[in-house]
C-alpha cells in the first residue's frame, strides 16, 4: 500500500512523500513505516502506543477510526493510508485588543 | 524571521473569504514551494468550516477535505504551505486555541481580522518546533507581489512588499 506523509512529518521519513510499503493491515503498515523510519514514531503514537487524538488517518476516503475494524482492517497494494494531522482553532479565546 | 509569500490576487481573496463568511471565522489551506527564506504560496483554497456550532469563533477543516487537498497538492507538484482563517472581531493574533489545536510543524497559519464584516489586519505566523512538546508561534513576514506566471499591468504593484504587523 502507499502511505502518504504530510507536510510537517516528511522531514522524518527521508523527505519522502509517498512511502511504499508491504503489509496485510494498517496495524502492520504503520509498524512497517516506523521501523523504517524511527522518528516518526513519537509524531504518530502516545507513549502508551496509541495514534495521537490530533492525526487522522484515511484509508483511500475512509476515516480509519469508523472502520469496523479499525487499524486491523485488512489492506492490498492498491491502498492508499493518508496520515493528516487535524486543522482547527479559533479566536475563542483571543484577549480583546 | 521566515518570509511568507504570495500574489495580491491571493492575498484578497484570503482577506475578502473572511468578509464573505463573517460573522462567522472562515477557513482554508494555502499549498505551495518551500523557497530559502519561507514558503512561496501558490494556491488558496477555500475549505468549509465544520464548527457549524461555535462558527464566530472556531474552525475545524474536515479531515476528509485535508486529504483531498493533500491530494490535490500531490498531483500539482505541491505541498500544502500552511492555513488560513479569520477572527471576527477579534485580533489577527494567534489565540490559545490556535495554538493548542496547531500540529502542521514548518507549516505557516495566516489570521485575518475581520472588524464589522471588513477585513483589516492580516498576519502569518510559522509554527517553529520539531515535536508536539516544543513548537511555539513565530511571526512572518508577508511578502504580496506576483506569484511565478501570474501577470500584473501595474508593475510598481506587482513589485510592492507589504508587511503586516
Amino acid at each position: 500500500m502507499t502511505i502518504y506523509i504530510p507536510t510537517p512529518l516528511r522531514t522524518y521519513a527521508g523527505g519522502k512523500d509517498a512511502i511504499e510499503i508491504g503489509a496485510a493491515t494498517i496495524s502492520e503498515a504503520l509498524n512497517s513505516l516506523t521501523n523504517e523510519y524511527p522518528e516518526l514514531r513519537k509524531h504518530l503514537f502516545t507513549n502508551e502506543g496509541k495514534v495521537r487524538a490530533f492525526v487522522n488517518l484515511y484509508l483511500n476516503d475512509e476515516d480509519v477510526r469508523y472502520l469496523p475494524e479499525k487499524e486491523n482492517s485488512q489492506v492490498s497494494g492498491k491502498d492508499t493510508l493518508s496520515i493528516i494531522p487535524s486543522i482547527a482553532g479559533g479566536c475563542e479565546t483571543v484577549r480583546e485588543a | 524571521m521566515s518570509t511568507l509569500s504570495l500574489s495580491e490576487s491571493m492575498y484578497e481573496a484570503i482577506r475578502a473569504h473572511g468578509e464573505e463568511t463573517y460573522p462567522h471565522e472562515c477557513c482554508g489551506a494555502l499549498l505551495g514551494r518551500h523557497g530559502e527564506d519561507g514558503w512561496q504560496v501558490v494556491d488558496a483554497i477555500k475549505a468549509g468550516n465544520m464548527r457549524t456550532d461555535s462558527a464566530h469563533n472556531r474552525y475545524n477543516i474536515a479531515p476528509i477535505e485535508l486529504v483531498r487537498i493533500q491530494r490535490s497538492a500531490r498531483e500539482k507538484g505541491l505541498e500544502i504551505a500552511g492555513f488560513y482563517h479569520s477572527h471576527p472581531d477579534h485580533p489577527a493574533q494567534w489565540s490559545p486555541t490556535d495554538f493548542a489545536e496547531a500540529h502542521w510543524l514548518g507549516c505557516s497559519y495566516v489570521i485575518t481580522s475581520v472588524a464589522k464584516g471588513k477585513a483589516t489586519v492580516t498576519n502569518s505566523f510559522l509554527l517553529a518546533g520539531k515535536t508536539e512538546e516544543d513548537k511555539r508561534f513565530e511571526q512572518e513576514t508577508i511578502q504580496v507581489g506576483n506569484a511565478p506566471g501570474e501577470q500584473s499591468e501595474d508593475l510598481e504593484e506587482t513589485t510592492s512588499i507589504k508587511e503586516q504587523r
